[in-house]
């Protein structure tokens, strides 16, 4: 891992979005590492767009300041992808995981991402559906930047969102969140 | 002693501080919701309601209730804690004073947040900057861990005995109460020895030895009363000190009136406040690499202000951009360069300074911002000219 990993996340009010960025900053802080989460807060409406942040490094995180380079960018939902520029300040190296039923160089095509670029795309809404019966693509989301970023493996991460969903879901919904970020973790593309 | 006997977490500052009021466990609070402190109480309520916090909560209707049941409970013989932001402390106002000048001991999380008008939730320091001379204690925050650590030993600076002074322990809104970092919590009992039994000075509910609180006091001794206050104050300095010693022994973390960062061998410093200077320091790292010798100095104990030892750390340097996260609307400086100011009129030969003031209501402060002022403090080090004395960055003109 480079020293310091900084991800920034698109989605919409009420997709999960900003609870996807703290499950995986508790999940990455195994082996001493250093995390932050945090949403950029505007007035919380249900649909609005809104971008959340993590950075994750071994050494000491001392800024406070909105992620403006970052190595990896998750995009919850797809129909951001027409709104805004979810490419921007990415490096070269960046890599871009993307929910939709879209294949991975459709939407390489449509960010416009450099031959050096990554991208990856999952159907996570589906799994979600699949798995809890409701549209928030978040855990299937935090299964596949698992597997994206090789922070960590894919058991400390079904262990964390045990941990926090535990807190407030019953079991059923527990289940079907580990399922979920679980079939994220297997099922992502890329291309 | 020495021995460190933490757990790693990932919280938010306003969650840490919650934290922090469970294992002190107050006996009284009371206070009223605002954003961004709302969530302090929100979580320390629910440890209240789960019986993992012994406190008595009383339900108040405003931040002027809130602070005046805070001053009824600790007159009373109680150790009490409140927190609050903007609006909330400005409605407070006058109970600020009442709670210094009657010698309380409370404590008090500020999440700063900015003044409205306009209607803004964001994180500035001009609510805590408004309150900073009523008499109270103020320790400023970087982070989440240096919250949770100021407001442990806030208790213990507030209630010793050569003191009896209320405390704020102060951290940007949102940037810092609503972000996830890593931190480290003590162990409850750690906590709970380092902050000890509380004691009580003449309570009011020991009725075997009734006294009189808020006695009126006109031209024949008022002045002597305030003279006393600022005796008092004199003190704290020293005793926040001792107490940052006792603290180290049970965290492993220093504390001091102050943080200095490579500014020993500077010849150009930044001073800041709080979690900008987290972005500051980071800008530091990479102009040292160039061969800038450039440092920084963060104010902890704000109020009452050490003047003695920040013009000493100080001194030796070329120049100084004081960066304030609040305006001062008189046509002067920031309230920050104002105190550095002060710090250093004494010398004949001192720093040239300058003034930017940034981050109001919320907005970013970036990396580019610390890198642009310790680049223009290398100029004017370089040439002794200073082109602007006060200045206003990341905004639109």
């Amino acid at each position: 891992m480079s020293e310091m990993v900084e991800i920034r996340w698109h989605g919409r009010g009420g997709q999960g979005t900003v609870t996807a960025a703290k499950v995986f900053a508790d999940a990455c802080l195994s082996g001493g590492r250093y995390v932050q989460a945090f949403p950029e807060y505007g007035p919380e409406r249900s649909g609005a767009p809104l971008r959340a942040y993590n950075r994750v490094s071994s050494r000491e995180l001392r800024m406070h300041c909105p992620v403006l380079k970052p190595n990896i960018v998750a995009v919850a939902d797809a129909t951001l992808l027409d709104a805004i520029n979810v490419a921007d300040g990415t490096p070269d190296d960046a890599a871009f995981i993307v929910n939709t039923v879209k294949d991975p160089k459709e939407i390489r095509e449509k960010i416009q991402a450099r031959p050096t670029q990554k991208v990856f795309t999952v159907d996570a809404t589906r799994i979600a559906i699949d798995c809890f019966g409701r549209p928030m693509p978040n855990s299937p989301l935090v299964g596949v930047l698992a597997k994206v970023s090789g922070l960590i493996s894919l058991e400390q991460i079904l262990e964390d969102v045990k941990k926090s969903f535990g807190k407030k879901f019953s079991q059923k919904i527990i289940d079907g969140n580990l399922e979920a970020a679980r079939r994220g973790y297997e099922e992502v593309r890329e291309g | 002693m020495g021995q460190k006997s933490g757990k790693i977490v990932a919280v938010t500052g306003n969650e840490a501080v919650a934290e922090a009021l469970r294992q002190v466990n107050p006996d009284v609070s009371a206070a009223y919701p605002i954003t961004p402190a709302t969530e302090i109480m929100q979580r320390f309520t629910a440890f209240v309601s789960n019986g993992k916090a012994k406190t008595e909560m009383i339900l108040v209707e405003s931040e002027h209730s809130a602070m005046s049941a805070c001053i009824g409970a600790s007159a009373a013989g109680g150790r009490v804690a409140t927190s609050t932001s903007a609006q909330g402390l400005a409605l407070m106002w006058e109970e600020l004073f009442i709670a210094s000048g009657t010698r309380l001991p409370i404590i008090l999380a500020l999440v700063n947040r900015a003044m409205s008008a306009p209607l803004n939730i964001h994180g500035d320091h001009s609510d805590g900057m408004g309150a900073r001379d009523c008499g109270w204690i103020q320790l400023w925050s970087e982070n989440a861990q240096e919250a949770y650590d100021n407001m442990i030993q806030s208790f213990r600076i507030a209630e010793h005995m050569d003191l009896r002074l209320p405390a704020m322990v102060c951290m940007d809104g949102f940037i810092i109460s609503h972000s996830i970092e890593r931190m480290e919590y003590l162990d409850d009992e750690a906590v709970k020895s380092f902050v000890g039994e509380f004691k009580t000075v003449n309570p009011l509910l020991d009725i075997e030895h009734p006294v009189s609180y808020g006695p009126l006091i006109l031209t024949d001794y008022y002045m002597e009363y305030r003279r006393a206050h600022a005796e008092v104050m004199s003190k704290v300095k020293n005793v926040v000190l001792d107490v940052a010693k006792d603290f180290e022994k049970i965290s492993g973390r220093q504390y001091g009136l102050f943080e200095t960062y490579r500014l020993d061998d500077a010849e150009i410093g930044i001073v800041i406040l709080n979690s900008a200077a987290g972005t500051t320091k980071d800008a530091v790292d990479a102009f040292r690499e160039k061969g800038i010798k450039v440092g920084l100095l963060k104010p902890r104990l704000f109020r009452p202000f050490p003047y003695e030892e920040v013009g000493e750390a100080l001194k030796h340097l070329k120049a100084i951009c004081v960066l304030d996260r609040a305006d001062a609307f008189g046509g002067s400086y920031g309230p920050l360069f104002m105190d550095i100011a002060a710090t250093l009129f004494p010398y004949k030969e001192k720093p040239l300074m300058m003034n930017k003031i940034y981050g109001l209501g919320g907005r970013d402060y970036l990396p580019e911002h610390a890198e642009n002022a310790i680049a223009e403090l290398a100029e004017v080090a370089k040439t002794g000219q200073i082109k602007t004395f006060k200045e206003y960055i990341g905004v639109r003109e």
